[in-house]
């Protein structure tokens, strides 16, 4: 089916170039302009409005905040105290723990859910029967109440639970998993992987749709190995899905954390002992348990550049990396 | 093709409508509040408006059935009683609560009366959200005579800040099926440190190192740390907190050290505990997994919904030297803001929440226990087989002053955590938990 | 034709039995009496839809539902069109501060929500939107995932195609719902997809602007079931949880089509 509409999309798309006859170009062109023009602004007018009012003022609030001394339950003004709480903030041991377990989380999360999905996706594309509702199965985590997980997973991993009485029939000692400071966040990362599988399945899913069964079968003629049919049709193809992927697989990530974090870790809070803490949940305890606002603020903007600048980074080594 | 492209169209537009419509009434609204300082905010002109007539307090408590309930019958009947003032309860979930108080504050908006947690109050003290309860209305002395001398928690700066409808106290919940089962009298608890050791011993059972039933439940986080502090460490003769609050005094006696050992004695060389151990206490508990459990009274309701037919028993908390036990209470207050006549009616309300009657009846309604020594001490609730030695511990118990409750928790958590996972020396893990809670009373005094 | 092999069923297989466990835990918790949620059967022993009697009789679940379908269905047409039109404008026309404001719509990703509870809850006090729906949904109508998303989507899309219908004399409108929206159908459908997802599961800013029982959403409503100090209804809380899953898998396979369909729909044309 697919393979049989393609080359007439192609031939449109052929036939429209050709008649784009320069001395024509020239005619529409200043009316066109100032029609793009129009179009663009009047389109734009809204959501720019909307971001600036209801996104970026109060990242600048808080951002503002992050240079004073504010204690939430208090009524009276915020004196400006410079720098300090970026100061109290890098001479803080937990907070320097939240930085690098945030690095640990995005670094083996972020790569795991983009190589799971695209596995996932992949096979998905590799058979013809049952795809729908193997698409549902892998969804289903994803859509299902993560504090409600939280609970099974702690009855499944707990001391007496199924999966040390699995280990113990292997005769391997039994673990503490969410106990132990060296475990709980690697099994905390698993589970948010497990989560967000049905996640970059469905957008692997819809970039590789956009793939033209053409090219592989181009690619079949000219002798290709599977292999190679990956690397060099499927991956590049595949480029602007990877980049969004991993880029707001980061995103997500760090926001996700959150409630994962909160609902799985012993305590509650990012134990035991400060090691599952996430910078988000650190941000959280210190604005909403300690009410100091102003050291909450000045470790967002500090999380805010950390995220930009991965960002940054990664929408440009990865776009360089597979131009095509 | 086409019809899909209708289809999206339509939609689009539809949506271009609904949002002007909404960005309609948003502007509206701007400029209702924004071009003159006449409504600064319309709840504030309509309170004005009912203010001739009318005062509407705004009462506030964690969502809690069995306190909800009981507190919407008895605004029915404050209101009855004082036809002037209306009281509209809101409600939170427990864990998002203080997020709720906070998020309102800079928008100038809040309750007027609140239900904290003692353990919070110092915090909220600080802040000034709170104001002293007027010295008329609830004079010192009468206070500290008619109360509980645990309500002393939430004095700070000479200054009584909020006053409490209830307590609860810490107690020994135990199985009377598994006592049996273990060749021990269900109907005498142990009484001591040793005989609680020996006790859980005897409950436990387990397979091949793996734990299968826990003689004594542990986790720290739940009441573990309060059972700790107020229970163990006041036993055997120590202290937590010197007399001006400022300094932790915890490491000064041997009995500190002595308690967190003993505590820790469980899940160490005894073998009888361990944390997580069928995902907490309470569970353990009433799946029958863990045979003893430290827990307060207000888990008697739970238990009499969740688990009918278990059958268990509570006895006052094993004791060594000294007895004590931990107490802790939901406390009300007013806020800062609240002046004037409203003041009155707020006074008035916190009043008959802590009358006798009251009292009474939230003992029946929530099982927790009446905060004044006269009321809780009556035979008939001194006698009651599953309150009684709730009661029979309220004259020895205390209630610890917390600068943080959060993070006080979180350190003895950690300190466990130490010994426990890290295989750190007890004493060395003692001492870092004595110092680090010295650091977060330093760093509230300070500020002072 | 493709090649069947077995070798994708086993691992998909495997695979799946690992996704959908804690899934069926879930719902075989809600259909457990409070004593037995404690057991390990995977089976209930003796199997009730108490729980949910109860929850659909002494709470307001049908309304807390309600109120997160309607919420959840009005950002859901918001973010779809808006973000797809802004990402298309991004990803399709130069103008003055395309960068700067890709850049600065990318931004807001990066600066947790909860953060920005504070300064929403302000200004929802001062226009008077606490504790009705538009407080609930006002941040949400537009997302910079969306706009991310629909730009990545959008970039694909011959620039041949669109000049080619602008010499057939279509106007940008047209051109944008008639020839870049039909490329991108897979994306919007994903973007459906999210979008319902993340507001209907959205819990902390609901909880804090809705003050009226009859007003909370789903995620919020449920929240009223667990009690931190002293008694989490954790059957109740598999219970609600596992009905809320139901209009998500709804919506799923409702959309999950048009992913996959996206590329014939083009081709017909």
């Amino acid at each position: 089916m697919k393979t049989h509409h393609n080359p007439s999309n192609q031939t449109e798309t052929n036939q429209s170039t050709t008649t784009n006859k320069p001395s024509l170009m020239t005619k529409l062109k200043g009316s066109q302009k100032r029609q793009k023009y129009i179009f663009v602004y009047t389109c734009l007018l809204l959501p720019i409005l909307f971001y600036l009012g209801i996104r970026i003022l109060p990242t600048l609030f808080t951002f503002n905040v992050g240079f004073r001394d504010w204690n939430l339950l208090s009524s009276d003004a915020a004196p400006f105290v410079g720098m300090d709480n970026y100061v109290a903030l890098f001479q803080d041991e937990v907070f320097i723990r939240s930085i690098f377990n945030t690095i640990l989380y995005i670094a083996l999360g972020v790569t795991g859910q983009l190589m799971f999905g695209i596995i996932v996706a992949l096979l998905l594309h590799k058979i013809n029967r049952f795809v729908g509702l193997f698409r549902v199965i892998y969804f289903i985590p994803y859509v299902t109440s993560i504090v409600a997980i939280s609970w099974v997973f702690q009855w499944i991993l707990m001391g007496n639970g199924i999966i040390n009485d699995l280990f113990v029939k292997i005769g391997i000692p039994p673990q503490p998993f969410l106990n132990s400071p060296d475990q709980a966040i690697y099994v905390i990362i698993a589970a948010m992987i497990w989560q967000s599988i049905g996640f970059q399945m469905v957008l692997f899913l819809a970039g590789l749709e956009n793939i033209p069964e053409m090219l592989y079968e181009a690619a079949d003629i000219d002798g290709a190995t599977p292999w190679q049919k990956f690397w060099r049709v499927t991956v590049p193809l595949l480029n602007p899905t990877i980049v969004f992927s991993a880029v707001i697989g980061t995103i997500n990530f760090i926001q996700i954390s959150f409630t994962q974090v909160v609902n799985m870790s012993v305590d509650g809070s990012g134990g035991p002992l400060n090691s599952t803490l996430s910078i988000v949940v650190y941000i959280y305890q210190l604005a909403f348990r300690q009410f100091d606002m102003g050291l909450a603020s000045a470790a967002t903007v500090i999380l805010f550049l950390f995220i930009l600048g991965l960002t940054l980074f990664q929408m440009k080594v990865l776009t360089k990396k597979f131009d095509y | 093709m086409n019809r899909k492209w209708y289809l999206a169209f339509l939609g689009g537009m539809l949506l271009v409508f609904l949002l002007a419509a909404c960005s309609g009434n948003s502007d509206n609204s701007e400029s209702e509040t924004d071009p003159s300082d006449v409504g600064e905010d319309t709840e504030n002109t309509e309170q004005s408006n009912d203010d001739e007539d009318q005062i509407t307090l705004e009462y506030w408590q964690y969502s809690f059935d069995s306190k909800v309930d009981l507190m919407d019958e008895l605004i029915e009947e404050f209101e009855a009683e004082n036809p002037g003032i209306k009281v509209e309860q809101t409600n939170f979930p427990y864990d998002q609560y203080n997020e709720q108080v906070a998020a309102q504050v800079p928008a100038g908006r809040g309750p007027d009366v609140i239900n904290l947690f003692y353990g919070w109050v110092p915090t909220y003290v600080d802040a000034g959200y709170l104001q002293p309860l007027p010295q008329d209305a609830f004079p010192h002395d009468q206070i500290e005579d008619e109360f509980f001398p645990l309500v002393e928690a939430t004095k700070m700066d000479g200054e009584y800040w909020t006053i409490p409808t209830a307590v609860r106290t810490l107690a020994l919940f135990y199985n009377k099926d598994l006592f049996e089962e273990a060749g021990l009298d269900p109907n005498s608890p142990p009484e001591t440190w040793d005989e609680l050791q020996d006790y859980a011993v005897e409950l436990t059972k387990s397979n091949n190192g793996r734990l299968e039933q826990s003689g004594m439940a542990w986790e720290p986080a739940q009441q573990g740390h309060h059972w700790l502090r107020d229970g163990l460490t006041l036993q055997a003769g120590g202290q937590v907190l010197g007399d001006d609050r400022k300094d932790v005094v915890w490491g000064d006696d041997p009995a500190g050290l002595e308690a967190f050992k003993y505590w820790l004695s469980f899940p160490t060389e005894l073998e009888t505990s361990e944390q997580g151990f069928y995902t907490d206490d309470v569970t353990a508990f009433v799946t029958e997994k863990a045979a003893m459990n430290v827990d307060g009274s207000f888990r008697v309701g739970t238990l009499q919904s969740d688990a009918p037919d278990l059958n268990y028993a509570i006895a006052p908390l094993p004791g060594k030297d000294d007895q004590s036990t931990n107490a802790s209470f939901w406390t009300n207050g007013i806020t800062s803001r609240v002046e004037g006549e409203k003041l009155e009616a707020a006074t008035e309300f916190l009043n008959f929440l802590t009358s006798e009657d009251v009292m009474e009846r939230w003992l029946d309604a929530t099982g927790e226990l009446p905060a004044k020594e006269a009321v809780a001490m009556q035979d008939k609730f001194v006698d009651d087989d599953i309150y009684g030695p709730f009661i029979e511990s309220l004259p020895f118990a205390n209630a610890h002053f917390f600068v943080d409750e959060t993070r006080e928790r979180d350190l003895v958590i950690d300190a466990a955590n130490r010994v426990l996972q890290e295989g750190a020396d007890p004493e060395e893990a003692f001492n870092e938990l004595v110092e680090s809670t010295q650091e977060l009373y330093d760093e509230y005094w300070s500020s002072k | 034709m493709k090649r069947s092999k077995l070798w994708p069923y086993l691992l998909l297989i495997i695979g799946a039995v690992v996704m959908v466990f804690p899934f069926v835990w879930m719902l075989s918790t809600s259909l457990k009496a409070p004593m037995d949620i404690f057991n390990l059967n995977i089976i209930p022993e003796s199997p009730t839809l108490e729980n949910y009697k109860h929850i659909f009789e002494e709470s307001l679940f049908l309304r807390w539902f309600l109120n997160s379908i309607i919420i959840a269905i009005i950002t859901t047409i918001s973010v779809l069109f808006f973000d797809t039109l802004v990402g298309y404008i991004i990803a399709k026309f130069s103008f003055v501060g395309r960068t700067v404001l890709f850049i600065m719509i990318l931004s807001t990703l990066m600066v947790p929500t909860e953060m920005l509870i504070i300064p929403w809850y302000m200004m929802s006090s001062d226009f008077g939107w606490t504790d009705t729906y538009w407080g609930i949904l006002f941040p949400g109508l537009m997302t910079g995932f969306g706009v991310f998303l629909m730009r990545q989507f959008m970039e694909k899309i011959p620039d041949d195609l669109i000049n080619a219908a602008r010499i057939d004399g279509m106007n940008e409108f047209a051109i944008f719902f008639k020839v870049a929206i039909p490329q991108v159908w897979p994306a919007i459908s994903a973007l459906g997809i999210f979008t319902f997802l993340s507001n209907w599961n959205a819990f902390l800013w609901p909880l804090i602007v809705i003050e009226s029982s009859g007003l909370r959403t789903l995620p919020v409503g449920l929240s009223f079931f667990s009690s931190g100090e002293a008694e989490s209804k954790w059957h109740l809380i598999m219970t609600g949880a596992t009905i809320s899953v139901i209009p998500l898998i709804l919506v799923f396979i409702l959309l999950q089509r048009h992913i996959i369909k996206g590329i014939t729909l083009t081709g017909m044309k």
